[in-house]
This record gives structure tokens, sequence and C-alpha cells, in this order.
């Protein structure tokens, strides 16, 4: 069933959805990360509650002209306009009173959705149309896509796309840089304002699918999944498109090869499942590799520090310090150094006091700097260099 | 007014007060602090919490739903930070990937179980169900005396009640370490203070405020309540103390004229029924803000830099 709907074998409805969302989490993705970049990710949450009255009102204008209430183009123009005066509301705290950005959030989404919730009450006591449709909106629905429907996210999605395409290296350095993006005259204000309107495109176009709730993940969780593999915006971007159209194809997948699964919920989980898969292995930035690295510094000082006390003739009694030294050849089991640990330990140790001197020299304070009690000073010095310390150390022991 | 009111109108209208000021009041440390999106993400996570309570008891009682939904926000909160710990990302979004996975999960766990046959579902946990908290036995304002009818009051109004006591409790009793903790942490820390324990407790008041709350007047006005009061606040004052008393005028001022726009309005202009009381008591929070924001005496933002 499950492989069915992977090769968009069940049908009509499902092949609909399938291609939809993932489209949908493409554009979500690569919009999402500009926003991450900025900083500014919970932004995407008060504009995704601020949707809800605009699909009411729309709902409410389009019974009152007589149509039907449930065209999703209708609704979708109704959403993107209180999108935007929500959008422009929380600007508007921001810049002209003391309250921080979080705050202008939270007052938008909660204000927008609790209004939205009154015109629903409003609808429902009206008893017009199949308002059934609308509570929809809130957590998407995917049981009754149309055509005509898959049409209108299909289109918004890769006009947000081509948008994108269009404008992604000034939106990479507002979101990097915003001071030196100003410094190089690019209109900060107006790419923040693009960046903004793309989001809320994309959370008006991602309604129908996964609700208003959870299309908040959409635009969350790819970019912070796509950021644990990558160093490098525009592969960030591209990642986080990629990310968060598997996610969303998976789920929608998933969700059809079942009853009881509803699609939102569904994609929103895939995408978790990716990101704590990141967490977890992603090169470099992921959990298990700092795990690792950490295991091999620990491993690394442990050798360094046995080979300074053997070359002081110190018994070692650290236990993980003598396995060490002793699975390299260096100890012998009794804890004798072999010839082989006697060569390293002095080595060891005359590398120490060649820091040494190293750090007492004014001049060389730029190579003292690296020093870390672990680093070759082979590393940092040419031969020569090496030479001239060595003269150092010993001259003072003929002195005396 | 009389009797009727006792009846269908004052229980809900003390539930929603007590509610709103409950939330306001650790509102307004949040807000100073820049958490002011807890409450919006602890009141998504309550969700689930619900949810796996009522799968774990298989009935609707509070007091496993209460626990539930703790649970979740600790979860939560755990969650967060250790996601912003070890992957190294901003707060902001960890608690985006937190808390609509968790919402998510629970309205996953929600359709695949069978709650066909009791109250629970989506829209319920959203709005809440202010209206119907009425008390039957009230029948005059003459039942307020009478032990029996008392009984009868609805079980949220006296836990509403009692987190309202608890969360000006801890307040009142931590009041100087939390006012100085969140203007000047530094400052709190060489003092000896342990601004982190203070911080997380904060949190866990916020949430039992926003988990009472939730069960009984829906998300909406938790997350509204956490932000919109002390925010108006703000605008009208420099001092902590004035901006605590200013919140909870405004929390109360949006809970009475919320429920009575709710109520009475569509009949004031010739529509049936009643409107999601819930929604229009977020909604008049939003317009009480939009007033202050216009006109508040403190609104602007003093000596800082534009962009801080």
């Amino acid at each position: 069933m499950l492989i069915d709907a992977l090769f968009l074998q069940l049908g009509y409805n499902a092949t609909l959805v399938a291609i939809g969302a993932a489209l949908l989490g493409a554009a979500s993705g690569i919009t999402g990360t500009f926003l991450f970049l900025r900083k500014r990710a919970l932004v995407s949450d008060a504009v995704s509650h601020a949707t809800l009255p605009g699909v009411c009102v729309a709902f409410l204008v389009l019974v009152a002209l007589g149509g039907d209430g449930r065209n999703l183009a209708g609704l979708l123009i109704g959403s993107a306009v209180s999108a935007g005066i929500g959008l422009w509301c929380m600007n508007w705290l921001t810049r002209n009173t003391r309250l921080a950005e979080d705050a202008a959030i939270g007052a938008v989404l909660s204000v927008f959705f609790g209004f939205g919730v009154v015109l629903l009450t409003v609808i429902q006591t009206l008893g017009v149309g199949r308002q059934a449709g609308l509570e929809g909106f809130l957590l998407g629905s995917t049981a009754g896509m149309l055509y005509s429907d898959a049409l209108v996210i299909a289109a918004g999605g890769a006009a947000v796309l081509f948008l994108i395409l269009l404008t992604r290296r000034p939106m990479t350095m507002v979101a990097f840089d915003p001071e030196y993006a100003a410094a190089r005259g690019l209109p900060v204000d107006k790419v923040d304002m693009l960046m903004m309107g793309l989001v809320m495109a994309v959370t008006v176009v991602g309604l129908k699918v996964v609700g208003l709730i959870l299309i908040v993940a959409l635009l969350i969780i790819p970019p912070v999944t796509a950021r644990f593999w990558t160093e490098r915006a525009d592969q960030v971007v591209i990642l986080a498109g990629v990310l968060g159209a598997v996610a969303a194809y998976l789920g929608a997948a998933i969700s059809a090869s079942a009853p009881n699964l509803p699609t939102g919920p569904i994609i929103v989980l895939m995408s978790f499942a990716l990101f704590a898969l990141s967490l977890l292995v992603a090169p470099n930035r992921g959990v298990l590799a700092a795990v690792l690295r950490h295991q091999k510094f620990q491993r690394r000082v442990h050798i360094r520090q046995g080979l300074l006390a053997l070359a002081q003739d110190q018994t070692i009694y650290e236990p993980l310090t003598l396995r060490l030294l002793s699975k390299r050849g260096l100890v012998r089991a009794d804890g004798v150094a072999t010839k082989a640990g006697r060569a390293r330990a002095a080595k060891a140790l005359r590398d120490e006091h060649r820091w040494d001197i190293l750090r007492r020299d004014q001049a060389q304070e730029a190579a003292a700097a690296l020093y870390d009690g672990l680093r070759e000073i082979e590393t940092v010095l040419t031969p020569d260099q090496i030479a001239e310390i060595d003269r150092k150390i010993s001259t003072p022991k003929e002195a005396c | 007014m009389g009797s009727e009111f006792v009846t269908l109108s004052l229980t809900p209208l003390l539930i929603g007060i007590f509610a709103a000021v409950a939330c306001a009041l650790p509102g307004n440390f949040l807000l100073l602090r820049k958490q002011a999106l807890i409450g919006d993400a602890i009141s998504h996570v309550a969700l689930p919490g619900i949810v796996v309570a009522f799968l774990l008891t298989g009935a609707i009682s509070t007091w496993p739903m209460m626990l539930g939904a703790a649970g979740a926000a600790v979860v939560a909160v755990v969650m967060i930070e250790g996601i912003r710990r070890l992957g190294r990302i901003e707060p902001g979004a960890a608690m985006g990937v937190v808390f609509t996975t968790l919402f998510a999960a629970g309205v996953l766990l929600l359709e695949q179980s069978d709650t066909s046959s009791v109250h629970l579902d989506v829209e319920h946990a959203l709005y809440g169900n202010l209206e119907s908290l009425i008390w039957l036995d009230g029948t005059g304002w003459g039942s307020l005396l009478d032990p029996e009818a008392l009984a009868y009051l609805p079980v949220e109004l006296p836990r509403m009640a009692a987190t309202l006591v608890v969360v000006a409790g801890f307040i009142a009793l931590f009041w100087r370490p939390l006012k100085i903790s969140t203007f000047d942490e530094g400052f709190a820390r060489t003092m000896g203070m342990r601004t982190d324990l203070l911080g997380l407790a904060l949190v866990i008041t916020a949430a039992i405020a926003a988990v009472a709350a939730f069960d009984a007047v829906g998300s909406i006005i938790v997350i509204a309540m956490f932000i919109c009061p002390p925010a108006a606040a703000r605008m009208m004052t420099n001092r902590l103390e004035v901006q605590i008393a200013w919140s909870v005028v405004f929390a109360t001022l949006s809970a009475i004229i919320g429920y009575v726009f709710a109520g009475y309005g569509p009949i004031w202009i010739g529509m049936g029924d009643a409107v999601s009381a819930a929604g229009m008591i977020a909604t008049v929070s939003g317009l009480i803000l939009a007033i202050t924001a216009l006109v508040g005496p403190c609104r602007a933002r003093a000596g800082a830099p534009s962009g801080v």
C-alpha cells in the first residue's frame, strides 16, 4: 500500500496531493531558508495565523455575492490580504513602539487568530454554505482536493520559486548581514518586505494542504535541517528545498496509504524525522560528529599527558591513558615505557620546552597563541626556527 | 440581569477574568525577558499532552489531563533547550521546530484514537468552551450564599481561582529577584541569585497558568493574554509595578468586554446567536493594545537606537 502510494499508484486524488505537496514543500523550504538565516523564523507563525480572518471574510463576501463560498482562489486572495495586514501591523508595532519583535509576533498571531475564530462562529451561526471546508484550513484537508486547487497550488509554488531565483543574491546578502547589505546600497527594507511577501505567498498556498497551524513547520524545519549539512548559503537553500519536497512527498504518500492519517501532521512529522536524523548524524555539526570529535580530542590529551609523564619518570595511574599508550605500543602492560615510547616521550618533553621558549618570545606572539598543549610544534614553525629554539634550550644548560 | 445573569454569565465571566489575569501576570516578565512566545509554544504543546493523558486513562478527567499538558510543556522546554544547544540553532527556530512537531503529533494521535465518544477535538482545544461553563444551580444572587448550590459550581472556577492565587503568590514571593534578574541578569548573578533556576521557575509558573487556562478557555485566550495586556501596559508606564497593575486592568477589561460583546453583540446588531467568547476576548485585547500603541504615554522606544 505504502509502496503504491510512493509510486503514485493510489489513484488520481492521491497523486494530485503528493505532487502538490512536494511542490509546496520545495517552495516553503527555500523561502524559509532566508527567513531562518535572517533569524526571523517565527515571523511565519504570525503570518500564518493572520490568514484566518481573511479566509472567513472572503467566504462571507463570496456568499454575499451569491457565489460558492469555497472557491479556493477567492479564499486564498482573502487570506493573503489579511496576512498582509497582519504583517504590516507586526512591522508597525516593532518599528514605532517599544515592543520587541517576539511580542509583536505574539500579539498579531493571537489577535488575528482570535478574530478569525469569531468570524468562524459567525459563519457557523449564519448557517450559509458548507462551512465545513473552512475548518479544513486550520489543519489542512487534502481529501477533497480538486484539479483546479492543485493547479492553484502548483502555480503559486512555481511563482514563488521563480521570484526567489530572480532575487536570490540580494536576499542572501540581507539575510546574512543587513548592515553590510545596506552599506552596499541595497534597499534592505524592500528586500525584507519581499522576503515577507514570499513567506506570505507560501503560507497562503499551503493553507489547503497542511493548514495554517502547521505551515510554519514547513517554513522552519527544512532550513534548520539543511543548515546541519553545509556552511554555504546557496547549498542550504537548495538542500532545504529538496528536504522540504521529500518530506512533503513522503508525508502525502504515507497519509494516502492508510485511513486516519491526516496529511499535514504526517508531513510535519516526516520533516521532523529528517531533522532528528540530521541532528544526530550530520558531519561537523551533528551530535555524533561532536561526540567523535570530543573522544578524539580526549585521546590526544591522554596520550600527550601520558608521554610527558613517561618522560619525567612518573608512574601513570590513569587506566585510560595506560590503555591508549599500550594499544599504540608505547608502554608495556606493566606501565614501563617501550623503546618507541621512550623516544616519543623524549620528543614530547622536548617539544614542551620548545613551546616554553617560544611563548616567552614577544616576537613570536602569533605563533605562541596557537599553543594548546596538543599542537605539534612542527606545524607552526619551520625547521630553521625550531633549530634556533633548540640552541636557546641548550645554551643555558651548558652555562651551568 | 438578576437571576439569569448568575446562572448563565457569572461563572464564565469570572473564569474568563481569572484566566486572563493568571496569564497576564507572568506574561509581564516573559515580555520584558523577550520570551513572549513561550506562551504560544506551551499552548500548542498542551494538545499532545492532553491527548496522551486521555489515551492512558481512557477518560476525560481533569487531573490526568492537566498533568499530561504540564508534562508536555516540560518535554517541550527540554527539547527546545536540547535542540538549541546540541544543534547550535537560534532559540526562535528551535522553538518553531519543537512546538509544530509536538502539535502535529497531537493532531495525529487524536485522529488515530477513537475519541468520537468524548468531547475532545482540535477545535475545542483552540476555542475552549467558555460559554458552556454555566452554573445551573445558581438561580439568583442568593445562590452565592447557598452551600448546596455552590457545591455545583463548575469545577473550572475554583481551579482557575487557585491557579491565579498560585501565580500571584509566586510573583509576590519572588518579586525582588524576579524584578532584578529581569532587568539586569548579570547584576542579579553577581548578587548571588540563581537566575537560571529563577528563569525556569518563571516558565513553569507560566506553564501552570497556561495549562489551567487552556483547560477552561482554550489556547487562543492563553496566547493573547500572555502578550497583549502586558504589551499594552508597557505602553503606559516605565515602572514595573504600574505596568503589572495596568496589565491586570487590561486583562480584566478584555475578559469582560470580550465576553459581553460575544454574548450580546450579535443580538445588538440584529444577528441570531452568540459568537466565540474566547476569540472575542482575544480580539478585544488586541484592540486595547492597538489603542495604547497609538496613544499610550510611553509607547516610544526611548533612548534605544532603532532596530534594537
